[in-house]
C-alpha cells in the first residue's frame, strides 16, 4: 500500500503548495519594501495613494512570511508527521480541510485589509478582530485534530509519541495563549478596535507575544520539522534521545521569559528586562543542544551532503539556527542592546533566523514531502540553484544589516571633540543608503530562489501526473 | 542516579499519555508570563504616577477639576487623555504604520537626552491603547516631538518630507490633505477608548464631533504630533525613575 492510500495527504499537498506560493509572495513584498527604504519614490510612484507605502506593506510582508508561509509549512509538516510517526490517519480529514480553508481565508483577508490600513497597530499582530477570530478557529481545529490523531494511535504499535510531535504540540499550546491574550481588544467597528492594554503592560504583553512568535511559531514548531525530516532524509536515527528531552523541556520553560529583553532601558521596570536578558543568555545551551542534536545525526554519513541537496538545506538551516541563537543572547546583553536596539541589526538578526533557519529547514521538509507523496524526484539542478541563490542572498542580507545596524548605533551615540553630538539623525539615514541597496540585492536572490522552488515543485508534480488526485 | 530514573519515568509517562504531556507543557509555558506580566498590573510602581518634589508629593496625571474641558489643560499640567482631534491624528498614525519606523520611547542615555529630550516615563503612555513605543528607528524618536517644530513645518514635511529633509526616506502623505475626519467615527473611537480605561467624560465625547468638524486628517496628525511629550513638566532634582 503506498503512502497516498495509507494516509490523508491531500491536505498536506495543498498546504505544501500554498506554503511555496506564499514564500514567493512574502519575499517579493519584502524586496519591495526594502527597495522603498533605498529609493523612497517607490512609496507612491507619484500616484499620491497610500496603499503600497512602507507603513502599510511592512505588516503585509511580516504576516505573509511568518503566518502565510511559515504557518502553511507548519500545518503541512504537522499533518504529515503526526500521521507518519503515529502510523494512523488523521483523526478528522474534514477538520484538517476546514483548517486549510480558514487559514487561507485569513491570509486572503490579510492581503486585502492590511494595504487598506485596517490594523490593530501591534507588531506581528496587526490583523483586526474579525480576522483574529478566524485565526483562533483555524488554530483551535489544528491543535485539536493534531492531539486527537496522536490519541487514536495504536498503542501497541506506537507506545511512545515521537519527539517531533512534542515540539509541534508545545508550539500549538503556546501560540494559542499568545494569540488570544495579545489580541484582546474592544471593537469600535467591524474594521477597527483598541487593545484593552496600554503603555507598559501592553509593551510587555506585545513582546511576550512578539518574542514567542519567534520562540514557538518559528522555533519550537520548526524544530519539530527538524526532528522528523533530518533523520528521515539522512536515514539515520536522531543523535541523542536524552538531549532531545532536555532540549525540549528547557525550551518550553525558558523561551517564554525572553520577551522582556526587547524592552531594556525603556520604561519597563528594570528587573523585568534584566530577567529577560539573563534567561536569554542561558538559552544558548538548549538552543545549541538542539542544533547539535540535528547536525550530529549526520555523523558517519557526512558524505551524503555531497549529492543530497535536500539534506544540505536541512543541515545549513541548523548552522544558521546555531549562529542566530548565539547572536540573540549577545544582543540581549544590556551593553550590546544599548547599541543594537532600534537599529537595523535587529532586522538582520530576525532575517538570519527567518531566511537562514526557517526558510531553509522548511524548504528541505517541503521538498522531502513532495518527493515522498508524489513518489518522484525533483530536479536536482533546480535544487542546487535554489540552495546557492538562497544561501548567498541570506548572507548578503545579514551582512548588510550588521554593518548598517552597528553603524547607526555608533553614529547616534558619537560625540565630536567639542562634546556635542557628531551626527544629525538625517546624516545617519543617508549613510545607510548603500547597505539598503545591498540588502535589496540579497533579497532579490532569495526571491529568485523561492521562484526556482515553486517552478521545481509545480513542474515535478505535473510530471508525476497525479495533481488530480490531490484529495486522495 | 536515582534522580534520573524518576525524571525518566515522568518523561515516559508523558510520552505515553499525550494529555499529561499537554498539561505539563501548558503549565511550563505559563510561569514566565505570570512572573513577568502580572506584577505590572498589580504593583503601582510599574506605572508610577506621582513623584516627590520639594513641595511634597505631586501627581504626574492631570488633576482635572469637575466641569473642566480637555481644552482647559495647559502644557506641563500632567498626563491627560488626547483631545478628539488628537485621537483622530493618532488613528492616522496607527493606520499608516508610523510606529514601524518611529519609536516613542527615549532611553536614559546622554546622547538620547541631547537628541530627543528627557527619558520617557511609563505614565506618559498610560492612555496609549495600544502602546506606541516602537522597536525601530528608521526615522527619529518622536516621544518629545510636541512643540519642537511649527504646525506649518509639519504640514510641509508630511506632504513632501524630502523637500524639508533631503536625506529622508519617509513616504509622502499628501493624501491626508484631502481626507476629512468623520465626527461620528471619532465619537465611537473615544467611546471605545473610554471602555478600555481612558478617562473621557460624557461631555468630552459629546463635543468631539463639533471639535473635528471640517478638519482634515492632515490637521489631525499634526495635532497629535504636537501633543507628544509635553504633558509632564520635568523639574530638576526630582527622581522620576529609580
Amino acid at each position: 500500500m503506498n503512502l497516498v492510500e495509507k494516509y490523508d495527504l491531500g491536505v498536506v499537498k495543498w498546504f505544501s503548495i500554498m506554503a511555496t506560493v506564499y514564500l514567493v509572495v512574502g519575499t517579493l513584498v519584502g524586496v519591495y519594501i526594502a527597495s522603498e527604504l533605498a529609493w523612497p519614490f517607490l512609496n507612491d510612484l507619484g500616484l499620491d495613494v497610500p496603499y503600497f507605502q512602507f507603513g502599510r506593506l511592512r505588516p503585509l510582508h511580516t504576516n505573509a512570511v511568518i503566518f502565510a508561509f511559515g504557518g502553511s509549512a507548519l500545518m503541512a509538516t504537522a499533518f504529515y508527521i503526526v500521521q507518519r510517526t503515529n502510523q494512523t490517519r488523521l483523526w478528522s480529514n474534514k477538520m484538517a480541510w476546514f483548517t486549510f480553508i480558514m487559514w487561507n481565508l485569513v491570509i486572503v483577508s490579510a492581503v486585502v485589509t492590511l494595504p487598506l490600513g485596517m490594523t490593530q497597530a501591534k507588531e506581528y499582530a496587526e490583523l483586526e478582530w474579525p480576522i483574529d477570530i478566524a485565526i483562533t478557529l483555524a488554530w483551535a481545529t489544528y491543535l485539536y485534530n493534531f492531539i486527537m490523531t496522536i490519541h487514536i494511535r495504536d498503542r501497541n504499535k506506537v507506545p511512545h509519541v515521537y519527539v517531533a510531535n512534542w515540539f509541534f504540540m508545545g508550539m500549538m499550546v503556546m501560540v494559542t495563549y499568545l494569540h488570544v491574550v495579545n489580541s484582546l481588544a474592544i471593537p469600535v467597528s467591524l474594521t477597527d478596535s483598541y487593545s484593552i492594554f496600554s503603555g507598559v503592560q501592553d509593551a510587555m504583553i506585545q513582546w511576550w507575544w512578539g518574542h514567542n512568535a519567534v520562540g514557538f511559531f518559528l522555533t519550537a514548531g520548526f524544530l519539530g520539522i527538524m526532528y522528523y525530516f533530518i533523520p528521515k532524509q539522512a536515514q539515520r536515527p536522531i543523535y541523542s534521545y536524552r538531549l532531545s528531552v532536555i532540549h525540549f523541556w528547557a525550551l518550553m520553560f525558558g523561551y517564554v521569559w525572553l520577551g522582556a529583553h526587547h524592552l531594556q532601558y525603556t520604561a519597563l521596570p528594570d528587573w523585568a528586562g534584566s530577567l529577560g536578558a539573563t534567561i536569554s543568555l542561558a538559552m544558548i545551551i538548549p538552543s545549541w543542544g538542539g542544533a547539535l542534536n540535528g547536525i550530529l545525526t549526520l555523523s558517519g554519513a557526512w558524505d551524503r551532503l555531497r549529492e543530497d541537496y535536500i539534506l544540505r538545506f536541512l543541515i545549513m538551516s541548523l548552522a544558521f539556527y546555531a549562529m542566530s541563537t548565539f547572536e540573540g543572547p549577545v544582543m540581549s546583553a544590556k551593553t550590546v542592546n544599548a547599541l543594537s536596539h532600534y537599529t537595523d541589526w535587529t532586522i538582520g538578526h530576525v532575517h538570519s533566523g527567518a531566511l537562514g533557519w526557517n526558510i531553509m529547514v522548511a524548504a528541505g521538509a517541503l521538498y522531502h514531502m513532495i518527493e515522498k507523496i508524489y513518489n518522484v524526484k525533483l530536479s536536482s539542478k533546480l535544487l542546487a540553484i535554489h540552495f546557492w541563490t538562497h544561501t548567498i542572498g541570506t548572507v548578503v542580507y545579514i551582512v548588510s544589516m550588521w554593518v548598517s545596524g552597528i553603524m547607526q548605533g555608533l553614529m547616534w551615540r558619537a560625540y565630536d571633540e567639542y562634546g556635542t553630538l557628531a551626527y544629525t539623525f538625517a546624516e545617519s539615514v543617508s549613510a545607510m543608503h548603500p547597505y539598503y541597496v545591498m540588502r535589496v540585492m540579497g533579497g532579490v536572490l532569495v526571491v529568485l530562489g523561492a521562484v526556482t522552488m515553486l517552478i521545481n515543485i509545480v513542474a515535478t508534480i505535473r510530471k508525476s501526473g497525479n495533481v488530480q488526485t490531490a484529495n486522495a | 542516579m536515582a534522580n534520573n530514573k524518576i525524571k525518566e519515568s515522568f518523561q515516559v509517562k508523558c510520552e505515553k499519555n499525550i494529555f499529561a504531556m499537554y498539561l505539563f507543557m501548558a503549565l511550563s509555558v505559563s510561569l514566565a508570563g505570570l512572573v513577568e506580566i502580572v506584577p505590572l498590573f498589580t504593583n503601582p510602581d510599574a506605572v508610577k504616577d506621582e513623584v516627590t518634589t520639594a513641595d511634597g508629593t505631586k501627581s504626574l496625571l492631570w488633576q482635572r477639576a469637575e466641569g473642566q474641558k480637555l481644552s482647559d489643560w495647559n502644557p506641563g499640567d500632567g498626563v491627560r487623555p488626547l483631545t478628539a482631534l488628537e485621537v483622530a491624528g493618532r488613528d492616522v498614525y496607527l493606520r499608516e504604520g508610523c510606529y514601524l519606523c518611529h519609536s516613542q520611547m527615549i532611553r536614559p542615555f546622554r546622547d538620547e537626552k541631547e537628541r530627543y529630550g528627557h527619558f520617557s516615563l511609563a505614565v506618559e503612555s498610560k492612555y496609549d491603547h495600544p502602546f506606541q513605543w516602537g522597536s525601530k528607528r528608521t526615522g527619529p524618536d518622536l516621544a518629545r516631538l510636541g512643540g519642537k517644530y511649527s504646525d506649518e513645518w509639519h504640514i510641509l514635511h508630511m506632504r513632501n518630507p524630502q523637500a524639508v529633509v533631503p536625506e529622508s526616506v519617509m513616504p509622502k502623505y499628501r493624501f491626508l490633505d484631502d481626507a476629512k475626519v468623520d465626527g461620528a467615527t471619532i465619537q465611537a473611537n473615544m467611546t471605545g477608548l473610554s471602555r478600555v480605561g481612558v478617562p473621557y467624560t460624557d461631555s468630552d465625547i459629546a463635543e468631539a464631533a463639533a471639535e473635528v468638524e471640517g478638519k482634515t486628517e492632515m490637521q489631525a496628525i499634526v495635532a497629535y504630533l504636537q501633543s507628544l511629550g509635553n504633558m509632564i513638566k520635568f523639574e530638576d532634582g526630582v527622581t522620576y525613575r529609580e
